[in-house]
Parts: C-alpha cells; structure tokens; sequence
C-alpha cells in the first residue's frame, strides 16, 4: 500500500499530540494525528485540568519559565480555539493556592518559593503566605487545621476534556487528518523521511512528532531518540455539583465552570496498573474535607485513576534526533498547562525544523549521566 | 399524565412543591413526583433545563430532589414516608461553607 504523505505525522492524539497537531496546522503545514484509539493509557481524559505554575521548576529555571509562558499565553489560546471550534475551554486564571497543615510545612514551602523567586531573576515571581482572616477571606470554608496557604497569582484551571475536543475539532475543521486505532506498529526513519506503518495503513512525511505519552518509551528509539518515561497514577474523586463556593484552585481541590468539586493529587509508582484503591480514596477524601469541611457534605458521584508520564526529575523532554532530523520526541506530565506552549511555540519550532535553545536543557541526555559508585 | 391504578390503595402522605398528595405505601417518592407532573420537574445544574423522573431505578439522576431538607437525593430511591415533604431540585445544590 503506498503511505499517504504529509508535512508532519503526529503520533498520540492525547493533548499534547493535538495541541501540536494543531499548532503546525496554523503554520501552514498539513498533518496526520495518528491516535492508538481508546485502548490508550488517556492522562489527557483522566488529568486534574490546572493551569498550574506555583512551585514548578525548583532546580530547572528553563522549565519555570516554559511554564509561565505557556500560563500566560493561555487566554490566547482559548480565545483562537473559541474563534475556530466555538468550544469554550472554561478558562479561569485568578491563581492558586497550596494549602499547609503545619509550621514545618510552611517552612519548606517558604524556602521553595524563594528559591524560585531567586532563580527567575529579572522575570520576577510573585508569590505570598496567606494566613488568618485573608486566608477565610479568599478561601471559602477553609478548615482550621489549614494554618496557612501559599498564593502565586499565575495559577488557574480549564475544563481539560473542553480543551481536547476543542484542539480535535480545530484540528479536522483545519484540514487535518485525524486517524484513531492507528497504532504505531513499525517505522523506518531516514533524515527527513519517515514512513510509520500503523493499523490503519502506512503514513510517510519528513516529520515525525512522537507525543505518545507513556508509549514514546518503546517509539522513540525508532527514530533515534529516546523517552525513558515512566507511569505515575493519580485518583480523583468528583463530587456532585454545587453553587459556586471556591473562587480559585488549589494543588488538591477545584471546583469546575459546572459547579462539581474535584479531589485529587494522589501519588503511586505502580506500573502500568489504573485501579483505584480505597485506601488512597480514603486519604484524598480526608485531606480534602481536612481543607475544607463544607465538602464532607457532598456526594461523590465519580472516581476514576489515571497515570501521568513522568521523568526522572519530573520536567518534559523535547528533543530532535540527531542521526535522523525532522523526528521530534514530546513528553510532560502537564500537557493541560503547557497546551498554549506546544499550540503556539513548540509546534512552530517544530515546523521551522529547529528547536529555540531554551529547550535545550530537555534532551533526553540528561538522564544518561551514570550514576555514582 | 401519570394517575394511580384503580386498585392501588394510598394511604401515605407526603408533600410535593407544597402540594399535598396521596401515594401507596412502598412507593418512591419519584413516584409521588410523577403523580403532581410537570410541576414538579427539577432544573437541571448547568444548563436549567426541566425534566421529570425518567429511569426510575437509580441510573438517570433526572430525578433529583431536595428531600426533608437534603438536597439532590435520587427521589426514585427513596421510599415515601408520611409527612415527608419534597421538592424538586431546582439547579445546582447549594452548599454553606461556613456552617459546616
């Protein structure tokens, strides 16, 4: 069968996948978003939706400012997604809180934050400890053992499954072609010629974006790459919907645009495994209502678990190959927060065939640095 | 639209949005929602569109309704008591933050 060609195959079509598959389309390329199907491991449907930058990057400037890049370019991209699908992602940004339950607490998140605000320089990096009445104050119900709560005004929160519909529509409106159950089978890479053979037929162009989530593990080494990451599951519990309440997100509670409360920020290294465990339900629910008691009198009417992709130290990876060029690897655990970077940075870069140099600490060569004896 | 059947014998009494209504012992009070009709349809929390009680078995949710004072019950899975007073659920539930 001969491939259909284009100027750029995306492989994934989770959010960073479409977010890019998007983004090249604006600059005029045509491409083909070839997506595994529902048999996926689907971070971009089971994610908390922040828009998060508070605390991001400790360690790795470059990715603070990616960060705040992307959350300050957001309203751009909710705006360009409105005007091309009518979708609106519910786009809130009046920035977030970290709530604290002791002194000790408070203490690391104090050094933290200086810390940031110390490495981002000139850029500045505002941020406060919020106690006492301020803290009632901004924080609706926050419950006594809340002893204070850390504030950066750059934070905020979307409808998550909004964003990607929104990207999938803009994407095959704009021409794009969109391939579900097109699992990555084989690939044959040269330099600015690739042809992917998937289920659903053989793809050819001389670019290749893998944004396969957890499966670029096993594809990048096709192209010469490499995505040494690795599953983290996180459940969330959603409780049915009420009268707004919450006016802005914190790392662990959120209320949405429609009203429901989302519990979260669960933490598991367990492989490949989505199930939920009432034990850590158990802890999510007691954190929550510990933050805010006004939720121990709702309902939960959902739960689900969901794995994100993690490096080694936690940042993305954005590399293109050395010995076959035009194949580009894209992996984070933030695909919600860094959608406007990938849309409206990544993707040009990508199709301009060269990587800005403040990308440059995410190659993958990072991680190959042996380890001490 | 919905009417008892002739032989059915109600005996409990309850109220729906202020109205007093008669249903069999061991029905929902879904089913007493049924029996005022249209009235008695809840608003739904984001869009505030109206619906009455549909699947009667606990799936639908589009019988939600404020029960003795708790809000968003599935009316379909609660059994009539006497005197128990029901209203649609008009909207998102509201909740006070500070009385918790």
């Amino acid at each position: 069968m001969t491939a259909r060609a284009h100027d750029a195959l995306v492989v994934g079509g989770g959010l960073v996948g479409a977010s890019i598959a998007w983004g090249l389309l604006r600059r005029g390329l045509s491409a083909a978003l070839l997506d595994e199907g529902d048999v996926a491991f689907r971070a971009s449907r089971g994610n908390f939706a922040l828009v998060w930058v508070q605390g991001k990057g400790d360690g790795q400037p470059a990715y603070t400012r990616w960060t705040r890049l992307s959350a300050s370019e957001w309203p751009g991209l909710r705006d360009m997604l409105a005007a091309d699908t009518g979708i609106e992602t519910e786009l809130q940004q009046p920035g977030g809180m970290h709530l604290c339950f002791s002194e000790a607490e408070i203490e690391l998140r104090i050094a933290l934050l200086e810390r940031m605000r110390a490495a981002s320089g000139n850029h500045g990096y505002d941020w406060r400890l919020v106690t006492g009445a301020e803290l009632r104050d901004m924080l609706p119900g926050v419950g006594p053992k809340v002893i204070g709560a850390t504030y950066t005004p750059y934070d905020g929160h979307v409808n998550s499954l909004k964003l990607l519909h929104a990207l999938h529509r803009g994407f095959v409106s704009g021409g794009g072609a969109y391939l579900p159950y097109a699992r990555v089978t084989s690939a044959r890479a040269a330099p600015h010629d690739f042809v992917v053979e998937t289920q659903v037929g053989s793809f050819s162009a001389p670019r290749v974006v893998l944004a396969a989530g957890l499966g670029n593990r096993d594809l990048a080494p096709l192209f010469g790459l490499s995505a040494p990451v690795l599953p983290n599951k996180g459940q969330v519990l959603v409780t049915e919907r009420t009268r707004h309440v919450l006016p802005l997100p914190t790392v662990c509670v959120r209320q949405t645009g429609e009203g429901t409360v989302m519990l979260g920020d669960s933490k598991e290294d367990k492989g490949l495994d989505l199930s939920q465990s009432p034990d850590v339900m158990a802890a999510i629910a007691r954190r929550s209502v510990d933050s805010f008691p006004w939720i121990g009198e709702l309902n939960i009417v959902r739960a689900w678990s969901a794995l994100r992709v993690m490096s080694a130290d936690g940042f993305p990876i954005y590399e293109q190959s050395r010995t076959c060029p035009g194949a580009f690897v894209a992996n984070c655990h933030s695909g919600v927060t860094l959608a406007a970077a990938h849309a409206l940075h990544l993707a040009p870069m990508i199709a301009a065939g060269e990587l800005d140099p403040m990308l440059a600490p995410f190659t993958a060569g990072r991680f190959d640095v042996p380890a001490a004896a | 639209m919905f009417r008892l059947r002739p032989e059915a014998r109600a005996t409990v009494r309850v109220t729906v949005c202020g109205e007093a209504v008669l249903v069999p012992e061991g029905a929902s009070a879904a089913a007493a929602m049924l029996l005022v009709g249209p009235g008695a349809a809840r608003e739904t929390a984001v869009s505030g569109a109206r619906r009455l009680p549909y699947c009667m078995m606990g799936v639908c949710f589009d019988c939600l309704a404020e029960i003795d004072g708790v809000a968003n019950r599935q009316a379909c899975m609660v059994p009539v008591r006497e005197g128990m007073v029901i209203a649609p659920q008009r909207g998102a539930r509201k909740i006070d933050p500070e009385a918790a």
